[in-house]
């Protein structure tokens, strides 16, 4: 790791205030963005922690709208227990993330600014429908998530919290990568007022995606009969050495699948 | 048996430092003075080095020097060497390439070191590293060995055309042919034997420390065998001769083979200590840790076996061609020759067999003998030979096996190996009744209903530990002896330090050797100490590997304690006015056998220095040295089975059960044994479902952290249903075999034969990742 400047900040303004300090970055678990500076390849000037902002902290449920502090850890979502009422399938996710030690650290806020194309957040809430909320503006996920660790977030911009409406029914089913436990392919299947929506995250090639073929299966029926014999295609799909294109799209009908039968169970 | 003798299942005395912190590693070792070391390492697969600019890195704050091949070579420094001579069928010697500690002309693998500097701290000398300037001509790549010998393929090394270091055979190549133009039935086979990066749990280290006062070096690093690093840093690297270098491997985390070589670094560090008059450390980084230890395996090879029709083997005919990487590390060449094609017989009686290994030079990292070292090559190759015959006979594949076993010793094979010991049938029904293989169609029928496919498989290997004897070895091309030192100590008050040559880096030795010790003298363990890993504190020894440090290590202790134990009676017969051959050892003194006269071993031992009443003529002291050189390998066995259940819709195998039968002849500690069991295991099965080292086509390692590599989590593993039985072996004094190797040697074919048996397809690759066990089953659909 080269020398670094750390600041501490004490709200969203200290923070935003912060970031303009030479080639400054935003830190919060720092999952991602510690390893890439222990190994050398990231080298802000500066970094500023956003993770012991008090308003940036917790799960708010009121009604149907559940609203995530951005510094909120995964560890938190996975075990508040109104989230686990109010969307029981997010809870989930959020304790399927890395291990223990990484759920202690990494925030929902931190993941979603960074993209990750493999990342589980990003799926929940494109196919939540949820809204990204920033210091200057909302933003909502079909809008935020930009291709490879690519976001519409502008310089400085720091995300705040993340705000939906907690779905009828959902559940995410999750391939790991056998070497990193990343999703290889996870599946977020949603159905809400709007109807039915499916995210996939891990096997685009341009990052988080939702899966028309499968969305259109399950419209009129939200069973897993629904998606007998349905092929997703495997065009622009990733292929690495852990799995084709072909196996990612087979794996993202198999995960619609066991997840519409989670959210149905 | 006491409690602390042998057979015992002692606690080890070593693990309390090991699990508080509290162990010594060469990263903890602090020499006033001492500065950091960072290598600047190749980036590029294959390119000629056009200039090294080093000036702005010496500018850089904190820096004291940064070094190159060039200065390396002015001094004197010799290249790296094979140690193991190979002569091609034609008679031709191996081709081996030059391999300069740092490279100056020409760089042949990612990770190849260039530069090295010395700075105050760490950070220093890495941003000092990156601003080394080199000048690379990039030149085309290869890193697949089937492709390197190609017409046009790239050239690693001048001194190898074509890429071929060696075309060797053994066996008989008429015979084998005679066997298969009377065969009713052959069945062939392409195998691959993937390549994996070792992992040890510790990095290698080193510490170079020149001493201007004295001129003498000292080297503390990271291996399985200090006194042979000080042999070849002597001998062919020139750094220093023997009496004035001092190779000290402290706590060592884990070497499965990685650490038996010597490497660059720390020659370049002793060098480079008496270069800046400094002491040197350097301590790889993970990533270090993927690019440049040696890697294991990597194996392409065609077999085929004949049969009769009766299902007897008449012949077995095998070409392999071996991934040596871009430089021939220490034992390279042994491991796919004399450590692999002599174990091709497998369990079985073949009266002919012929194999032939072409050892090839790639652009990837070395490639060297990893925990089994060729062993497991032989045996996934017979044992997926095996399974694939009794399913294209329609037969059981252990009745296949049983047809075939060796049954009477000793067994003379047509490559080179003479069994001395076994029971096959022994371990395949112990491990039948254990796994209830009768009772499988069942389970399986109850799988499917589940919408799962339940395979079963086995595996009969038999491997060879304890490498020797010295001469036949030595005629076989080895340029040391494999032999082994051992002095026992008896001091004044009676405790005994065990100074042996053995090194241990996680086995356990340290309670092991002293359950040898009180089982013959009834010393408490406590009040045994082993000493090990330091020349300066060991005259000799050829260190740890092989499984080796039971079958030789513990033999030769034997002999010292004979010794002492001989020397002891004398003086115990003298103060007991007794006739020698009546003294007997019991309960920590040494009586007069029928009678209750007896002196207490501490009183023996302080007679033995005091030197007041000693038999006439006998010198003073109790102290006994001895060299053991084996008459032949040990022949470890036994039989795996593996049963997997696979998702059809993911690929995903889970193994259910996996039953290990293996005779390792007498056991000292079975606990250790059992742990030496569950991590070979590990390492076989990682293998199998998850280990693989990839190289794209430039040559860069697609596989060089955690994030890509899938080193084996106790969740990928069932719990494992082992025993043991027991022929003991006849050549040594212990009739021991070995058990470090066996787990890692005999399991990846019981995994692969039970997937396959499942997915109902005989094409399957290690690691049989999810993604390619659902390739694999969707090839049947087609």
């Amino acid at each position: 790791m080269y020398a670094v400047n750390y600041h501490r900040a004490a709200s969203v303004a200290d923070a935003a205030k912060l970031i303009k300090t030479g080639d400054a970055k935003l830190l919060s678990g720092g999952m991602t963005l510690i390893p890439a500076m222990k190994t050398r390849l990231a080298a802000p000037s500066d970094l500023v922690d956003l993770s012991r902002i008090t308003e940036l902290q917790g799960v708010r449920v009121s009604g149907k709208t559940v609203t995530i502090g951005a510094a909120t850890t995964h560890h938190a979502v996975a075990n508040d227990e109104k989230l686990k009422k109010a969307c029981p399938a997010l809870s989930h996710l959020a304790s399927l993330i890395g291990d223990p030690a990484v759920r202690h650290k990494g925030t929902i806020g931190g993941s979603i600014a960074n993209n990750d194309p493999a990342a589980d957040y990003p799926a929940a809430l494109l196919a939540l429908g949820a809204t990204i909320i920033t210091n200057k503006r909302e933003i909502a996920a079909d809008k935020f998530f930009k291709g490879l660790f690519e976001t519409s977030l502008k310089d400085g911009e720091i995300v705040t919290a993340v705000t939906f409406t907690a779905p009828a029914k959902a559940a995410y089913e999750k391939f790991r990568n056998p070497a990193s436990r990343y999703a290889i392919v996870g599946v977020f299947v949603a159905k809400g007022k709007d109807g039915v929506s499916v995210a996939v995250t891990g096997a685009g090639d341009d990052g988080v995606f939702r899966s028309k073929e499968i969305e259109a299966a399950l419209a009129g029926n939200f069973t897993t009969s629904a998606l007998d014999g349905v092929k997703v295609p495997a065009k622009n799909l990733m292929t690495d050495i852990h799995a084709s294109a072909d196996y990612r799209a087979n794996l993202i009908a198999v995960m619609a699948k066991r997840a519409v039968a989670a959210a149905n169970a | 048996m006491g409690i602390e003798g042998v057979g015992a299942r002692v606690a080890r005395k070593e693990d309390k430092r090991f699990i508080t912190g509290a162990g010594r590693y060469v990263d903890d070792m602090v020499v006033p003075g001492m500065k950091h070391a960072a290598f600047v390492r190749s980036p590029h697969a294959h390119a000629q080095i056009k200039k090294i600019d080093v000036k702005k890195a010496q500018g850089m704050p904190g820096v004291i020097g940064v070094l190159t091949g060039k200065e390396l070579k002015a001094d004197g420094i010799g290249n790296l060497i094979c140690g193991w001579m190979i002569h091609s069928k034609d008679g031709s010697p191996m081709k081996m390439g030059a391999w300069s500690p740092l490279a100056f002309d020409r760089v042949r693998y990612v990770g190849d070191a260039v530069v090295i500097v010395v700075a105050e701290t760490k950070g220093q000398a890495r941003d000092a590293a990156e601003a080394v300037e080199i000048t690379y001509k990039e030149l085309k790549a290869v890193v697949d060995a089937s492709k390197a010998m190609d017409k046009g393929a790239p050239q690693v090394h001048p001194e190898a055309d074509n890429n071929l270091i060696f075309d060797w055979d053994i066996g008989n190549a008429d015979d084998t042919a005679a066997a298969f133009n009377k065969a009713a039935h052959v069945v062939k086979m392409d195998i691959i034997n993937n390549r994996l990066v070792p992992n040890a749990m510790e990095p290698r280290a080193a510490l170079g420390h020149y001493d201007k006062a004295e001129d003498h070096y000292t080297c503390w690093t990271t291996s399985q065998n200090p006194h042979v690093a000080r042999l070849v840093m002597s001998a062919f690297y020139n750094v220093a001769p023997e009496n004035k270098l001092r190779v000290i491997a402290p706590d060592v985390g884990g070497g499965f083979g990685s650490k038996i070589y010597i490497y660059p670094e720390e020659i370049v560090c002793l060098w480079a200590s008496k270069k800046t008059g400094v002491p040197v450390k350097w301590v790889a980084d993970r990533t270090e840790s993927f690019l440049t230890d040696a890697h294991g395996r990597d194996h392409h090879t065609h077999a085929e076996m004949a049969f009769d029709k009766d299902h007897r083997i008449l012949g077995l005919k095998v070409e392999t061609q071996a991934n040596l990487g871009a430089y021939m590390s220490l034992f390279s060449s042994a491991t796919p020759t004399y450590l692999y094609a002599t174990l091709l017989s497998g369990q079985y009686n073949i009266p002919a067999i012929h194999a032939n290994v072409k050892a090839i030079y790639t652009n990837t990292a070395p490639v060297d003998a990893y925990r089994g070292a060729g062993r497991p090559e032989a045996t996934f190759v017979m044992e997926r030979m095996m399974e694939t015959a009794a399913r294209q006979f329609g037969v059981s594949p252990a009745e296949l096996r049983r047809k075939n076993f060796v049954t009477s010793f000793p067994h003379q094979t047509p490559v080179i190996m003479c069994y001395d010991a076994g029971d096959y049938a022994a371990s395949l029904d112990a491990a039948m009744k254990a796994s209830d293989y009768a009772g499988f169609a069942k389970r399986k029928a109850a799988a499917a209903k589940k919408g799962l496919l339940r395979g079963i498989g086995m595996s009969c290997y038999i491997e060879a530990c304890g490498i020797a004897p010295s001469a036949a070895v030595g005629s076989l091309g080895a340029g040391v002896g494999l032999w082994e030192s051992a002095e026992v100590r008896v001091n004044a008050v009676g405790t005994i330090e065990v100074l042996t040559g053995s090194h241990s880096h996680g086995q356990g030795h340290e309670t092991t050797f002293a359950q040898l010790v009180n089982e013959r003298f009834g010393v408490p363990l406590d009040s045994v100490s082993i000493v090990h890993g330091d020349t300066d504190k060991v005259q000799m020894g050829m260190g740890t590997y092989g499984s080796r440090s039971g079958a030789v290590g513990m033999s030769a202790i034997v002999k010292a304690l004979d010794k002492v134990e001989a020397k002891a009676k004398k003086i115990a017969a003298h103060l007991l006015e007794a006739d020698e051959g009546d003294i007997i050892i019991e309960n920590g003194a040494l009586k007069v056998a029928g009678t209750d006269k007896n002196v207490p071993w501490f009183q023996m031992a302080l007679a033995a220095y005091t030197a007041h009443n000693l038999p006439g003529g006998m010198e003073p002291g109790l102290k006994e040295t001895a060299f053991y050189d084996p008459s032949n390998f040990t022949f470890p066995a036994g039989c795996y089975i593996c049963e997997v259940e696979v998702d059809p819709e993911t690929g995903v195998t889970e193994i259910v059960q996996f039953v290990a039968a293996d005779d390792f002849g007498n056991i000292i500690n079975p606990m250790i044994v059992e742990g030496q069991v569950h991590g070979g295991l590990a390492q076989g099965i990682g293998q199998a479902l998850l280990e693989g080292a990839y190289y794209d086509n430039s040559g860069q390692l697609l596989t060089a952290s955690y994030m890509d590599y899938t080193m084996p989590r106790a969740g990928d593993l069932p719990s494992f249903k082992i025993s043991t039985s027991n022929t003991p072996c006849p050549g040594n004094p212990l009739g021991i075999k070995g058990c470090g190797e066996a787990g890692a040697i005999g399991s990846p074919p019981a995994v692969i034969n039970a997937i396959t048996d499942a997915i109902g397809s005989n094409d399957l690759a290690m690691p049989a990742s999810p993604s390619t066990v659902w390739a694999a089953i969707r090839a049947t659909k087609h």
